[in-house]
């Protein structure tokens, strides 16, 4: 498979980045070279081999259902670039 | 007095509690070797102020007699782990300014032991790079150059400040993160040990993800005691990392100098690589020649998958990174460029924090899991992993204890020498390491000798899960044949 220069256009706006046409351009050269790449997986018989989800064999381990922490608005906003009284400003979203 | 920085970290700790040098003096000597370092840009942060306060209370506990099992050992730290108060970005633009309000559980667990933070090491941009040419602050240098030469080498990514820092003695050791080979790769490159160790060993808490199925922790130091020594301290179970295991976490210097006699080594044949440089495949048989007159038993092995691992990396990494990374979107922390509406001002944000590389891997993941090409792709890619999982658990079953491989297909290269080669090019430098990190193993790279053109060479040892101990075993093993490595100082 391969993608063209839409595709990339409509993947970058997927993923909230911003592309100029010369990016555009050189990125699907880039993709294409890794999709080639990758294309070998189709030579392995995968038929009922079941989908790695977890390297280590492990139960889920299960904490105690209660509050651990909270009431730290000024530590959780501190790093925001722009703020307002603890609160983390963007741009208008609703009319 | 002699020159502290020389000492190695288990010297360095007997020498404190001997009481024949300070915690201070300890920490003065790197801040020196630091400061003359810069050109190497190994640090993006030093913490001097931090370093000599931390080395002051190791001192007061040292006199106390209360020394914690790294008491006043100072320590680099890579820049994807969050430090409290100090620069953590993962070396990329869009986390400008961060300074986080919490410390990860690995750093947490250093400091408790008594280490001493000197700053924060340069590292590939979010640890996407083999080569630490994608950082944001600018490509590290490698203390070692081709005999007879003054190019500037890359010291391997993406934990590449962590190796040059350790091989150029600006720390006594630094930590590290291998998602692919990143610890590995750059300790292959500078002559230093490296280990990662089994996914689960180390929590992932506070640690800047990148692909959280294979990322972990691990240290980089300068012989495979040392190594032994920060991975005891830096591994541990905890209640903030679901992933992490609750196993006990052995004494790994009590690992090292054990006899190989009667353990089995497996040489898999699917490394032998086509065009595999000969001076490679003469340190392999050097290696396998080291272990065998030890007492080891040598056996071939086979492990079929091994050359689907690096393309089935190149799906599952990149997704879990596009997933991972989507949270940079200029409101919570980091980089904002203003927009004319909200998805303007995310797409602004993140075409200028992000630098190529990052950028190529999130577009990567985005189309490998967008609507259509999952099961084609990603869905593909995790069978895939299944079955390399299982290459190993045979091999294992079978009564192999662990397996020997080179751990780069070259020594280091010159920075910028790859500037123009197809990505591909460069994501070959971890076809020997990325096996790895899909099966979830314990893996070590030691330095094992020298290039026909005086650089440093490492070889791989791969271990069971959560058999970490007949890694260092078997490090300890070669290194005692072929001893240590350091550069001719020139910066």
């Amino acid at each position: 498979m391969s993608v063209d220069t839409a595709t990339v256009r409509r993947v970058a706006r997927l993923a909230r980045i911003k592309v100029t046409d010369d990016e555009t351009e050189r990125m699907t050269n880039e993709l294409n070279s890794i999709l080639g790449f990758v294309e070998q997986l189709n030579e392995v018989d995968v038929a009922g081999v079941e989908p790695m989800t977890s390297v280590v064999s492990v139960k889920m381990r299960r904490r105690q259902d209660i509050v651990t922490d909270g009431e730290d608005a000024v530590a959780i906003t501190a790093n925001a670039p722009v703020t307002e009284d603890n609160f983390f400003l963007v741009p208008k979203v609703v009319e | 007095m002699t020159d502290l920085t020389a000492l190695t970290l288990a010297e360095a700790r007997d020498a404190l509690k001997a009481k024949t040098f300070t915690a201070v003096e300890l920490t003065d000597a790197y801040l020196a070797a630091m400061e003359q370092a810069r050109v190497l840009n190994a640090y993006v942060t030093e913490t001097p102020d931090t370093a000599r306060d931390m080395a002051k209370a190791s001192d007061a506990r040292i006199a106390a007699g209360k020394a914690g099992a790294l008491e006043g050992l100072p320590l680099g730290i890579k820049d994807l782990y969050a430090t409290k108060g100090v620069h953590t970005q993962a070396c990329s633009h869009i986390l400008n300014g961060f300074e986080p309000t919490y410390e990860s559980t690995v750093s947490a667990n250093l400091w408790a032991d008594g280490a001493v933070m000197l700053g924060k090491l340069n590292m590939d941009e979010f640890a996407m790079g083999s080569s630490n040419e994608t950082s944001h602050y600018g490509p590290v240098v490698n203390p070692w150059r081709r005999d007879g030469s003054e190019v500037n080498l890359v010291p391997g990514g993406s934990s590449g400040g962590s190796a040059a820092a350790v091989a150029a003695r600006l720390c006594l050791g630094a930590t590290a993160t291998d998602t692919g080979g990143s610890i590995r790769q750059p300790a292959a490159f500078t002559g230093t040990a490296g280990i990662k160790p089994t996914y689960g060993r180390c929590s992932r808490w506070g640690l800047v993800a990148f692909a959280s199925s294979l990322d972990q922790a691990g240290p980089i130091a300068r012989d495979v005691r040392d190594a032994a020594i920060l991975l005891k301290s830096m591994a541990s179970v905890d209640p903030k990392d679901t992933t992490s295991v609750d196993i006990p976490v052995p004494d790994y210097e009590a690992a090292i100098g054990r006899s190989v006699k009667g353990l089995r080594i497996g040489i898999p044949k699917e490394y032998r690589l086509d065009g595999m440089p000969a001076e490679i495949d003469a340190l392999w048989q050097k290696g396998i020649d080291i272990l065998r007159d030890a007492g080891a038993e040598i056996v071939d092995i086979s492990l079929p998958h091994t050359k689907y691992a690096l393309p089935a990396y190149y799906i599952v990494a990149p997704a879990e990174a596009s997933s991972n990374l989507a949270r940079y979107d200029g409101v919570r922390y980091g980089l904002r460029v203003p927009g004319s509406d909200i998805v303007d001002m995310y797409e602004n944000s993140r075409a200028a924090g992000f630098g190529t590389e990052v950028k190529r891997r999130i577009l990567i993941g985005t189309y490998v899991l967008s609507a259509g090409y999952y099961d084609a792709y990603y869905l593909r890619a995790q069978k895939v992993r299944t079955l390399i999982k299982r290459d190993f658990e045979t091999v294992y079953a079978a009564g192999v204890d662990a397996i020997l491989t080179p751990a780069t297909p070259s020594a280091a290269f010159g920075i910028g020498e790859k500037a123009d080669a197809d990505p591909v090019e460069m994501y070959l430098n971890d076809v020997f390491t990325v096996t790895v990190n899909m099966a979830g193993l314990p893996g070590i790279a030691v330095p094992a000798g020298l290039s026909a053109e005086g650089l440093p060479l490492g070889l791989q040892l791969i271990g069971r899960p959560f058999d970490e101990e007949t890694l260092f075993t078997l490090g300890s093993a070669i290194e005692t044949a072929v001893g240590t490595f350091s550069p001719a100082k020139w910066w």
